[in-house]
């Protein structure tokens, strides 16, 4: 009697875990699926370009695109040598970097250094709120204020300057960078143990010494990665030099000029009416190609360092 | 001469101390200069914005007969024409519609005035003939001339005539898209953050899933766009313009900031809760959704807050699936054509008209304070929630 209760409940018990068990699995394979989205989505980018600036480059040379000094889209025997178009965006990066960097690195330098924590924790959200600006914003920013100012300050001095300067969307976008870079040296500049600091001080360094000589070579892998990030920002950054960068291919380094930039001209191609198989439209694919390819590169070796620093110094959260 | 009988006195140690104060001088003045950056922004558009907060209304007689109704420019004299908006004029008829007893009647009224007459009396740039700047002025001098609270720009839709625009038809686009982009990607990134943190093994599979994590975040918004252009739009036809695409569009771009939120949230739940439940028999699922999930909530919902600003204030890729149309008229679903407040701010922004750039910056100003108030929500959820373990 009692053996067959037993048989019984344990019966009834066995087939309630297979449910169970059942439903389990199930749940996986749902989570699972979801995970697969972020995968599905990479390779979804990575394959829409590529299929279609594999169809640009059957109609134009390759090679042509990527050494050729003519960018002539839309009219008839229509060039695409996209130099110019690199060499704008390199430029208008390097300025952005020129305003980003050092006034990312001092700032982070003076909140993780000399900061009390009081003004940390308040000035640190203020940065980030630079971060937060919608880059539309931004665009705005740079071609109702900072463009028209910066040409009537060269007219005062007697150099002309365009409208659409390289120079006034290098800036504010710099000025975007700024909390992208500082934050993250921040937190870098932070994970340096204390120990190293004080070791240093009591051999007699001044607190500016330390930092030089001690801290910042410490924090070097991870304050690299802020700044792979921040080119890889500015590489992509698409509405400031929308609004306030020009549209014409532009082969110069005069930073008063205006200049074009790989998104402009992928925006540029893709806006309005399109017909999917002509050569201008498919340019933009071929464009996003190169943004794509660098962008990911920088992105591998910025995660290089920062693994770098933190297998060195043991930190998780960064 | 007392410092040369120290043994330890350093010459240059008045020089290192000095290039130590300039090099702290120059951190603080770095970061200063980071602030003030913001701060002048931040006035800079309030101040561009802030005359978009009224409009100019004159006052003029109107007649309303059956000639009006034909043509409503006659309603009024005939030399305030260029004064009065034309969009005003054209509601003429619908208000004698709505109100019959209107019909050959005579009254004073409040008509909202042309966008020149406006910046004129705001007194920026304007292009007025003299002729009608002379009338406006002789109008003012009889108190004919009136700057109100500016309700069109919150009620309605764009217009090609300056004082006739409002941001409330990109305002429900917004609100749609983000509609849209929430309901996709916060369940697919709950659930993929809950497999990677409490399910996944570490093997092969899941070290793919959270590099391919790490560069979604990294590549530029634009791609996003040409990934929705390509596949959204062409391979599967969805509409063109619609918060659908454009949902789904920034769903992806929002994927990779709910996993990382949602993930360092689950992994601030303490392993004792847990083992607790395994302890009293509970599976993992169970486990999971009645005492994990639960206790992760706050920090999980203020995530997908921050992912919301953040995509609230994209522009790019929604400009690439064409996103910019022209849009009068507030979209009622998510398959027709709408514009989103970015891209308005952009249309805006590319008019030829003085009048639009306050209303660029007054549409800047709305979007902004919908973005601080979304974080200051993100972080008032985290502070009263926030629990020390």
């Amino acid at each position: 009697m009692y053996l067959k209760i037993k048989k019984q409940s344990k019966r009834v018990f066995e087939s309630k875990n297979k449910t169970i068990q059942l439903k389990e699995n199930l749940i996986k394979y749902l989570l699972i699926s979801a995970a697969t989205v972020s995968v599905l989505t990479t390779f979804g980018i990575l394959f829409s370009i590529l299929f279609e600036a594999l169809e640009f480059f059957k109609l134009k040379s390759f090679i042509y695109f990527l050494t050729g000094t003519q960018w002539s889209p839309g009219v008839e025997n229509s060039q695409f040598g996209a130099v110019p178009i690199f060499v704008g965006t390199f430029v208008i990066t390097i300025i952005a970097m020129s305003v980003a960097l050092p006034i990312g690195i001092f700032s982070a330098i003076y909140m993780s250094e000399y900061a009390t924590v009081s003004v940390r924790t308040k000035v640190k959200p203020l940065l980030e709120i630079l971060a937060g600006i919608p880059t539309v914003v931004y665009g705005f920013f740079a071609a109702i204020t900072v463009a028209p100012f910066i040409v009537t300050v060269c007219e005062s001095i007697g150099i002309q300057a365009s409208f659409n300067s390289a120079l006034a969307s290098g800036v504010v976008m710099g000025i975007m960078i700024i909390p992208i870079i500082s934050s993250l040296s921040d937190d870098v500049l932070s994970a340096v143990p204390d120990s190293q600091r004080k070791g240093a001080l009591a051999l007699g360094l001044t607190r500016a010494e330390t930092i030089k000589a001690v801290v910042l070579p410490s924090a070097l892998p991870g304050i690299i990665s802020a700044c792979i990030l921040g080119v890889s920002k500015a590489l992509g950054e698409t509405m400031i030099v929308v609004m306030a960068a020009g549209l014409r291919p532009n082969l110069t380094l005069n930073i008063l000029e205006d200049m074009t930039t790989v998104t402009v001209r992928i925006v540029d191609a893709l806006v309005g009416d399109q017909a999917f198989d002509s050569p201008a439209t498919l340019s933009a694919f071929a464009l996003g190609l190169v943004l794509f390819v660098i962008t990911l590169i920088l992105n591998i070796i910025s995660v290089y360092f920062i693994r770098k620093f933190k297998t060195k110094y043991k930190v998780n959260n960064l | 001469m007392k410092k040369t009988n120290n043994p330890f006195y350093d010459a240059s140690l008045k020089k290192r101390h000095q290039a130590a104060r300039r090099f702290k001088i120059f951190a603080l003045s770095s970061l200063i200069t980071a602030i003030s950056f913001l701060v002048f922004f931040l006035f800079d558009m309030i101040g561009k914005g802030l005359p978009a907060l009224q409009q100019t209304y004159v006052q003029v007689e109107v007649t309303y007969n059956d000639q009006t109704i034909k043509s409503s420019r006659k309603a009024i004299d005939k030399k305030l024409r260029k004064i009065v908006s034309r969009a005003w004029l054209r509601g003429i008829k619908k208000e004698v519609q709505n109100n019959p007893q209107l019909m050959n009647t005579t009254k004073l009224v409040w008509a909202l005035a042309d966008d020149q007459v406006d910046q004129y009396i705001k007194g920026h740039h304007y292009k007025l003939k003299n002729k009608d700047r002379l009338i406006v002025d002789e109008l003012n001098r009889l108190n004919q001339v009136e700057l109100q609270f500016n309700s069109i720009f919150f009620n309605n839709g764009d217009s090609k005539i300056p004082e006739f625009a409002g941001i409330k038809s990109a305002l429900i686009g917004s609100i749609l898209t983000l509609l849209v982009t929430m309901l996709v990607s916060f369940p697919i990134g709950v659930m993929t953050a809950i497999y990677l943190e409490e399910f996944a093994d570490d093997n092969k599979f899941t070290q793919m899933i959270e590099v391919n994590i790490n560069n979604l975040a990294a590549i530029p918004s634009i791609l996003f766009g040409l990934l929705g252009l390509a596949i959204f739009i062409n391979l599967f036809g969805l509409p063109r313009s619609s918060p659908l695409v454009g949902g789904l569009t920034l769903a992806l771009m929002t994927l990779p900031i709910i996993i990382v939120t949602t993930r360092a949230a689950l992994r601030g739940v303490p392993d004792t809760i847990r083992q607790a439940g395994y302890g009293l028999g509970l599976t993992k699922i169970q486990v999971v959704r009645d005492h994990v999930l639960p206790l992760a909530f706050p920090g999980i919902m203020t995530g997908s807050i921050i992912g919301l600003a953040q995509a609230m204030g994209e522009t790019a890729p929604l400009i690439i699936v064409g996103m910019i149309a022209f849009i009068p008229d507030s979209p009622s679903s998510i398959t027709q054509a709408a514009t989103v407040m970015p891209a308005q701010i952009f249309t805006w922004a590319g008019m030829p008209e003085r009048a639009y750039i306050e209303k660029t910056a007054m549409g800047i100003l709305v979007l902004l304070s919908v973005l601080i108030s979304l974080n200051t929500i993100a972080v008032y959820l985290r502070k009263k929630f926030e629990t020390k373990w």
